[in-house]
């Protein structure tokens, strides 16, 4: 067993007891900071898949932003801790449906077969080019319609969330 | 293939949050989790096939997910202000 291969169970370790805990704490702060954790377990992940860039902006967006704006939610309608009111049947029927998710998923792992328009990005390649540049060349080349698209969804998310946000207080 | 077994395992505890929490802010949370598995799948298969296309996907979900959390989050100060609650019980002005 090699180093890596050790450092990948660590990390899986870390990464599902987190995710646990963003799904079992009963204080949404602590859920916050557990997801933060996945998130940089995720980061590792892509940065051993050779995508350094997608482990940046995994950080910078997700446990940096995104979690930012959930977090101060959370201080901002400080919401109390209620415990015992959930049902018992949904939890049991909740997590029916999870166990059979992961069945399924297990079932393509094992009879699926990969297949997808295969192309020439070894490890050498990234390493050699670089992996942002790799990224940015087939962003704006490529797909440079869904960019700008993207872009007008992101306008659409800012006006629509200042005027949802300020529409009660007046 | 171990990534994509890591994979599932999130994504159906994601999906366990989603079903079983009461709280609004959680199970959005949960969803980001069952997103974050999903991205993950992406970038192996990218790196398995050696094509960058899966992860350009990456980069769109994350930019999704961004705006969710914006509207999403507005859509959650805008309901506290009316129910004094997050709980997604409370939320049953469509149901009969």
């Amino acid at each position: 067993m090699d180093i890596s291969s050790v450092f990948f169970a660590f990390v899986t370790l870390v990464a599902i007891v987190s995710a646990l805990l963003v799904v079992t704490c009963k204080n949404p702060i602590n859920s916050a900071l557990s997801l933060v954790m996945t998130f940089f377990c995720l980061a590792t992940y892509y940065a051993m898949l050779n995508a350094p860039f997608m482990a940046a902006i995994q950080i910078i967006v997700y446990a940096g932003a995104i979690m930012v704006l959930i977090v101060f939610t959370i201080m901002l309608l400080n919401i109390r801790v209620d415990a015992n009111k959930k049902g018992t049947h949904q939890i049991a029927l909740g997590s029916v449906i999870g166990i059979v998710t992961l069945l399924l998923t297990g079932l393509y792992l094992t009879r699926g077969k990969v297949a997808g328009p295969v192309g020439n990005i070894t490890a050498d390649v990234i390493n050699r080019v670089g992996h942002t540049e790799l990224i940015g060349a087939v962003m704006f080349t490529e797909f440079l319609l869904p960019f700008e698209v993207t872009s007008v969804l992101l306008l659409v998310a800012i006006v629509g969330a200042v005027i949802l946000a300020k529409r009660k207080l007046s | 293939m171990n990534y994509l077994i890591v994979s599932a395992v999130l994504f159906s505890i994601g999906t366990i949050g989603v079903l079983t929490r009461k709280n609004a802010i959680v199970v959005f949370m949960c969803i980001e989790l069952m997103l974050n598995a999903v991205n993950l799948t992406f970038v192996a298969f990218s790196r398995h096939l050696g094509n960058l296309d899966g992860q350009i996907f990456v980069f769109f979900i994350m930019t999704v997910a961004a705006a969710e959390a914006a509207v999403g989050l507005a859509l959650f100060i805008a309901f506290f202000n009316n129910r004094e609650s997050i709980d997604i019980d409370d939320a049953n002005l469509l149901k009969w």
